[in-house]
């Protein structure tokens, strides 16, 4: 056993115990903070196995937005533990479901063992077709431009969770301000924060877009940091969230997709595909579809956070 | 000189860890909150510090080395402001009873 | 014992606990956390095969990468959106299960 299967090892028992936490702590506040741990581990994984973009995303959205997002709604619900407590299944039922979950992990076991050698791999091709967009990181050349439209129907599925959660809203509210208002102390510790750690945040997000075209990054993970302190900022009461109905919220929401469409559609009528970029455009194309996408990404991840609307004013 | 600098970086990072385990201690075996805060912050503060001093040897260039410096200091910015968050609700929840 | 197979084998047992969770937790806030270790456990497969994928100078192949970023946050929107219809369920109902024997203390539903 050489230092680094120790060290996998006990990163893999750290998170499996962690997972273990999550699924039979008492209260679910606690449960809901042991995801928040899962999620930063997680990324450690990532890391072991070479994919620091992968890593990057999962920390910021993972464990950041979906912890916070966990972690707030079990604090609302706070009250209805006890209630929903008294309804836990029988034996049976837990007997069953961890014989078919222990089959089911058996399977997934036996799959991991006996995955075909040598591994089937994209890795050259994707190597060989670099050279269509001039891009560095490989992972940004598969999602920007060789699986483009996943990435593109990836962002219309974005929007429909949000028109879902805002279609939540009671009639006469819809087109509201998302969220409570948020009254902190305008000199206190959160304000102060929010005040010092934005600049940085947003810097750090947009370098992490900008870096993404050589460098592990690129517009999901920038948008997220984006989106975090914007959430930020909204909880230190120093801006209150905006009212959906506004125009500038539905246009930075459509941005990313509207641009990328028309970019794909401009690659139907001129060249000889749909997201078809021309071969000297295609860098600058990529980073305008990606700086359009990170500020919807950005508003997205916000406006999903926030929720439905909850008030007119 | 390299045999010095990995000397520093498995002391510091030694002692890093040694804040941590104290900082874990603390946190599992104290009483109540705010002194359980208390204990947190040694781990954040003084450990997470010792190991990237530890670190800043093994760095690949001086912006490397200030990258680790920076999230040292964002560390102890987070830390710092929700101790202050945390600590002001226990206060208002009262001692312990 | 390659980092993958070890991995792998946790990506297996996560997939494994997250499912028991979501069948047996009566909660659905403590579904939602089951269901989503659950998939990252499916995601850890992904980077699995992306490791054993690793050619040509690369760490890992890209093509699944890529589509576990699409899948993480497609989650964290789908996650979004089932804690946004629980939240209303509370709000309307008082309640936070969908079970027709509700507990004693809990309001009949009044109109939001």
């Amino acid at each position: 056993m050489t230092i680094a299967t120790t060290y996998e090892v006990l990163l893999a028992v750290m998170v499996l115990g962690l997972a273990v936490w999550i699924v039979a702590a008492r209260e679910t506040f606690a449960a809901a903070e042991g995801f928040v741990a899962y999620g930063l581990l997680l990324p450690l994984i990532w890391v072991r196995l070479g994919s620091v973009d992968v890593a990057l995303a999962e920390a910021a959205i993972g464990g950041g937005l979906g912890g916070v997002l966990l972690l707030s709604a079990a604090a609302r619900l706070r009250s209805t533990e006890m209630a929903v407590a008294a309804a836990r299944p029988g034996r049976t039922l837990h007997l069953t479901a961890a014989i078919f979950s222990a089959i089911v992990a058996l399977s997934l076991v036996a799959v991991v063992l006996f995955l075909p050698e040598p591994a089937p791999t994209l890795a050259p091709t994707a190597v060989e077709n670099s050279a269509a967009t001039g891009l560095g990181n490989p992972v940004t050349n598969v999602l920007m431009a060789f699986r483009a439209m996943d990435t593109l129907l990836e962002k219309v599925v974005l929007l429909l969770a949000l028109v879902g959660i805002w279609s939540l809203a009671p009639e006469q509210l819809w087109g509201g301000r998302p969220g409570p208002r948020h009254e902190a102390d305008p000199r206190g510790v959160l304000a102060f924060l929010a005040r010092l750690l934005c600049p940085l945040g947003i810097v750090i997000g947009l370098y992490v877009l900008w870096a993404g075209a050589d460098y592990p990054g690129g517009a999901f993970q920038g948008g997220t940091i984006l989106a975090a302190m914007w959430l930020l900022v909204m909880m230190a009461g120093l801006t209150d969230a905006p009212e959906i109905i506004r125009r500038w919220v539905r246009l930075t929401l459509v941005a990313g997709p509207g641009v990328f469409l028309v970019v794909g559609l401009g690659g139907l009528l001129l060249g000889n595909a749909f997201l078809a970029y021309p071969a000297a455009y295609a860098k600058p194309l990529i980073v305008a579809i990606e700086i359009a996408m990170t500020l919807t990404v950005a508003a997205t991840l916000g406006l999903l956070m926030a929720g439905p609307p909850e008030r007119r004013v | 000189m390299s045999v010095a600098l990995d000397v520093v970086t498995i002391v510091a990072v030694s002692g890093g860890a040694f804040f941590f385990l104290a900082g874990t201690i603390g946190l599992l075996r104290f009483p109540d909150t705010l002194t359980r805060l208390h204990a947190l912050t040694k781990a954040d503060n003084l450990g997470l510090g010792l190991i990237v001093l530890g670190l800043l040897p093994q760095a690949a260039s001086v912006r490397d080395g200030l990258k680790l410096l920076a999230v040292w200091f964002l560390v102890l910015l987070a830390g710092a402001t929700v101790s202050q968050l945390i600590a002001r609700v226990a206060r208002q929840d009262g001692p312990p009873g | 014992m390659s980092a993958a197979i070890v991995f792998g084998l946790c990506a297996a047992v996560a997939v494994g606990l997250g499912l028991y969770g979501l069948i047996t937790d009566p909660q659905p806030l403590r579904k939602i956390l089951a269901f989503n270790i659950l998939g990252s456990g499916a995601f850890l497969f992904f980077g699995v095969v992306a490791r054993r994928g690793a050619a040509v100078g690369l760490g890992g192949d890209p093509v699944p990468q890529a589509l576990v970023i699409t899948g993480i946050v497609v989650a964290f929107a789908a996650t979004a959106l089932a804690v946004a219809l629980l939240l209303r369920l509370f709000e309307a109902t008082g309640a936070a299960t969908l079970s027709w024997d509700r507990p004693l203390d809990a309001p009949d539903d009044p109109d939001a």
